[in-house]
């Protein structure tokens, strides 16, 4: 096992751990390394673009992380803290022992999914999910797409699918226009946020957003148990035996089928805190918690960026710097940026009103429908319990390999439990690296 | 170009393409069986779900969504249930 000493460990390579990486190079002294587990930088948001990308903020904080002395370590998966100030991670070359004198962490959110009869087909992915494999190269020229779930995701990602040439059908939000009228009208404060979203809705005109509307359930063209189609004459093709063919809307009451090939589908964010919960840190109403210089409950822990809220890149940026100057010693820079954090935030809390889920979606899954993907635990068993931990126990549900990663969040919303703290590994690893 | 084989086939990539890229690319969307058989494909896209583990050179469960495809490699996805 390799060994990096180092004065500031950030993990995560997001918006948030690169400008927390900058900030905290600013004061020249301090070593700092910056640990993702993706084979390239950039977090969600600007994953696979590096050096072509379309944003000014991304390029820029890009070639400043560069010309820096910070020291990259990607697809490294952080999954254990051993002794104090220490963290273990998996590489594709062996384990790396981390040890820091201030860690920052700026893990990021992963989408929320919810089930729904025939959410498990091949051809669902989330949306966000859908558009990293497309900014990864994956070809969606001329595929029918509907693009469903709640948040400002859903444009993003409609938009982007179409300019590779995808044929979205439809953009399914669950909340109702008055709601989204009412968030339109509270955006005066934040000028920039109002000239993103004309520009990317005019480069969507033709693609019904239909609001007040939610898949209800989706099926496979009838392929009988043992038959294979062959699309064409590939050879790889002949595995394929059941996968998407078309999605139900419901849409203000009225039930709607499209044929399609892809459905991209997202229920808004939910943080990612495993680590941050191994490490002992206070957690709210699952939100790390955070003094006013991102500063956790434990002792030389930070945290910025989506774990501690959900508020999108800016928020995630302004924590990011925070953190990264609050944990180097230099306060007085973090405090400059104060004002601007409140600002981002309050954006965060509007957001999450806005799209805040349904009951109705809490009815979609039937008895058969699978919520834990992992152990196939089905909605129906998982109904006569009252808590997570006897759900987990009686039926392996969130035992499987995601960790209740996918689950645990889906349960939350439609039971209301609460799902218990993480434990190291906090993601499945090789024995000899444990 | 690197070029690997899925399912046997040999299929050239474009450089920095992931493996799950890859094998959607090339029109399978079947990657794993789930443990009472059905058929699963990628779902994140972000190393969270695993839904996309598929065997690379000899090796399983590899999440395909966060491997960068390299020449030679060989990629099988699940076998369709019987
Ligand atoms: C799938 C997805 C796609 C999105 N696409 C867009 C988009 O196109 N446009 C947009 O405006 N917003 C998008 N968002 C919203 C986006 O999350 C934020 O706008 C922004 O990226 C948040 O920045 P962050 O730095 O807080 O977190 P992130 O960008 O999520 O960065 C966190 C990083 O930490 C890494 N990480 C987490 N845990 C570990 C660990 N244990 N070990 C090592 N590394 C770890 C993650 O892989 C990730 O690279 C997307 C969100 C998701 C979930
Ligand atoms: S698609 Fe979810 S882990 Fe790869």
């Amino acid at each position: 096992m390799s060994i990096v000493e180092t004065n500031i460990l950030i993990v995560g390579g997001g918006p948030a751990g690169m400008a927390a990486a900058l900030a905290a190079s600013s004061k020249t002294d301090a070593s700092v390394t910056l640990v993702d587990d993706n084979p390239r930088l950039g977090g969600q948001i600007w994953r696979a673009e590096l050096g072509k990308t379309k944003s000014e903020d991304a390029a820029n904080l890009i070639a400043a992380i560069d010309s820096k002395k910070i020291d990259l370590v990607t697809n490294a998966q952080v999954f254990a803290a051993s002794t104090p100030n220490t963290l273990k991670a998996e590489t594709s070359t062996g384990a790396v022992e981390f040890q820091y004198e201030k860690l920052i962490l700026a893990t990021g959110a992963r989408e929320r999914f919810l089930p729904f009869p025939g959410w498990t087909l091949p051809g669902v992915f989330g949306a966000g999910g859908l558009q990293a494999l497309v900014k990864g190269g994956l070809k969606v020229e001329n595929k029918r797409i509907v693009v469903a779930g709640t948040g400002p995701l859903l444009l993003v990602v409609a938009e982007s699918l179409k300019s590779k040439g995808a044929r979205v059908l439809a953009i399914a939000e669950q909340t109702p226009a008055s709601k989204l009228n009412k968030f339109g009208l509270s955006l005066w404060r934040y000028p920039s946020k109002v000239k993103q979203g004309i520009a990317l809705k005019a480069r969507i005109l033709d693609i019904p957003y239909l609001t007040d509307t939610w898949v209800t359930h989706c099926t496979s063209p009838r392929v009988s148990k043992g038959e294979t189609r062959t699309l064409n004459d590939s050879p790889l093709l002949t595995r394929r035996l059941s996968h998407l063919g078309s999605v139900t809307l419901s849409q203000k009451g009225k039930l709607r089928s499209i044929d399609c090939d892809y459905l991209a589908i997202g229920f808004h964010l939910i943080p990612n805190t495993e680590l941050a919960s191994i490490l002992g840190c206070q957690i709210t109403n699952s939100f790390v918690s955070v003094d006013e210089f991102q500063q956790t409950t434990c002792e030389n822990v930070f945290c910025a960026g989506e774990p501690t809220g959900i508020g999108g890149v800016e928020a995630s940026l302004v924590e990011g710097k925070i953190a990264g100057f609050a944990a180097t010693g230099q306060f007085e820079e973090a405090r400059n940026l104060f004002r601007q954090r409140e600002k981002t935030r309050r954006f965060g809390e509007a957001l999450n009103k806005t799209f805040a889920l349904r009951d109705e979606l809490k009815t979609l899954a039937d008895s058969e429908t699978l919520v834990c993907r992992c152990e196939d635990v089905s909605f129906g068993p998982l109904k006569s319990f009252d808590s997570w931990r006897t759900a987990k126990l009686q039926t392996r549900c969130g035992m499987g390999p995601c960790q209740g990663r996918i689950c645990g969040a889906a349960t939350e919303f439609l039971f209301a439990w609460t799902v218990g703290a993480a434990r190291p590994p906090i993601f499945p690893v090789k024995l000899e690296n444990l | 170009m690197p070029a690997i084989t899925i399912n046997k086939t040999l299929i050239s990539v474009e450089p920095g393409t992931t493996v799950a890229v890859a094998i959607l690319n090339a029109g399978v969307d079947h990657f794993r069986t789930s443990v009472s058989g059905s058929e699963r494909g990628p779902l994140c896209g972000m190393g969270i779900c695993f839904e996309c583990r598929v065997t690379i050179n000899g090796i399983t469960n590899l999440r395909s969504c966060t491997l960068l495809a390299e020449n030679g490699m060989e990629v099988t996805t699940s076998e369709p249930p019987a």
